[in-house]
């Protein structure tokens, strides 16, 4: 049993309760809503296809995995454990790269180990920016982004030290 | 920005790919990722139907109106000029209690709508206005009540408190958010005054 089991259920009952006494006709509305967001979702597939096609191959390559050990012996000497910069560097790009190696630190090191904790916190409290990024802006006709994706990763990168440090600070290891 | 981005990494992968010996997963790539992009679609236009339908109601109901009423106070804050009647804004906030609620899939829709609307109201023209880099930066950083997948693997793997780090992650999103945000309001006042 987990509580957000019951978020979702009651949210929408919620919603369909209030629509019913308020003489809204649900099922037209939903099927109206349903349908515009459709388009929504075939309007967002090339820029998938072409994002994952890049990032596939470019894990395939190996590419990703020499960056991280090449970085991790720095990193750690900063404090950061070594075991987290892979999925530091992941975690922005890709949503299901992130869940794998995060996977893969509780399963190496526990999930209560600081590694483990650290992970915790840095997976739940960042996005896949870069993914996020581009689906945003793919439904409308922009081209330069500006410093989105600057003020992004700053924020990530802000966010990744401060999983270190805060771990280090309320959990005594 | 995204051509370079895209460019540079396909070119890379093959280059990188010949050198370390990994091209046959290279190439198994280019033929697999198209497949999987288009089933990770699938799932997510499921999701992103069912929610349109249930927002379609909310909206018929007046519900998303109430639901926007409460976020106004922090969206003054981080929204510059925004129409706070408009359709923009009910999307926007939409969006922000969905993720809070962290219903991810559900915020998805209303992100995307709410920057197509942006686009109309503010009349951008192939570059990005200041709300919109404030709202996609505001998505790039996740802020959640309740975290399920963290807490769902943690405790798959046997942690006796799964949930013991959920201040710690709301803390650090907040920080996160906080630096992300502040640098683009910099940015954006800089912009302005030119």
């Amino acid at each position: 049993m987990n509580l957000s089991s019951y978020i979702l259920p009651i949210f929408i009952g919620l919603i369909l309760i209030i629509g019913l006494i308020k003489k809204v006709d649900v099922f037209s509305e939903f099927i109206e809503g349903a349908k515009e967001n459709l388009k929504v979702g075939v309007e967002i597939m090339p820029t998938l296809i072409a994002l994952m096609t890049a990032i596939g191959m470019f894990k395939a390559s190996g590419g990703l995995e020499l960056i991280t050990t090449t970085v991790a012996p720095i990193i750690h000497k900063l404090g950061f454990p070594a075991e987290c910069v892979a999925l530091a560097l992941i975690r922005p790009i890709s949503g299901s790269g992130g869940l794998a190696v995060f996977e893969s630190i509780l399963n190496d090191y526990g999930p209560d180990s600081f590694a483990g904790r650290v992970a915790s916190v840095m997976m739940g409290s960042t996005e896949t920016t870069f993914y996020t990024i581009a689906v945003y802006y793919s439904v409308t006709k922009v081209k330069k982004t500006r410093h989105t994706l600057l003020c992004s990763l700053s924020g990530d990168l802000t966010g990744f030290i401060f999983s270190a440090l805060l771990v280090r600070l309320f959990f005594v290891i | 920005m995204m051509k370079f981005v895209f460019g540079f990494m396909i070119i890379v992968s093959i280059f990188f790919g010949i050198v370390s010996g990994n091209i046959d997963e290279v190439s198994n790539a280019v033929l697999q990722e198209g497949v999987n992009a288009i089933e990770l679609s699938l799932y997510m236009i499921g999701g992103m139907c069912v929610w349109g339908g249930i927002l379609k109601i909310a909206d018929k109901a007046d519900i998303t109106k109430m639901l926007s009423s409460l976020f106004k106070p922090i969206a003054k804050l981080l929204f510059k000029d925004l129409n706070f009647n408009g359709k923009a804004y009910k999307a926007i906030s939409m969006n922000v209690i969905a993720n809070i609620l962290g219903l991810g899939n559900a915020a998805t829709p209303f992100g995307l709508e709410a920057m197509k609307e942006l686009e109309k109201e503010e009349k951008t023209s192939g570059t990005a206005s200041d709300n919109m880099v404030i709202f996609t930066v505001l998505n790039t950083a996740s802020i959640t009540l309740i975290p399920t997948t963290v807490a769902m693997l943690r405790l798959k793997h046997g942690s006796p408190y799964p949930l013991d780090v959920l201040p710690l992650i709301l803390l650090n999103s907040l920080i996160s958010l906080t630096v992300a945000i502040t640098l683009a309001k910099i940015i954006n006042s800089i912009r302005s005054r030119k």
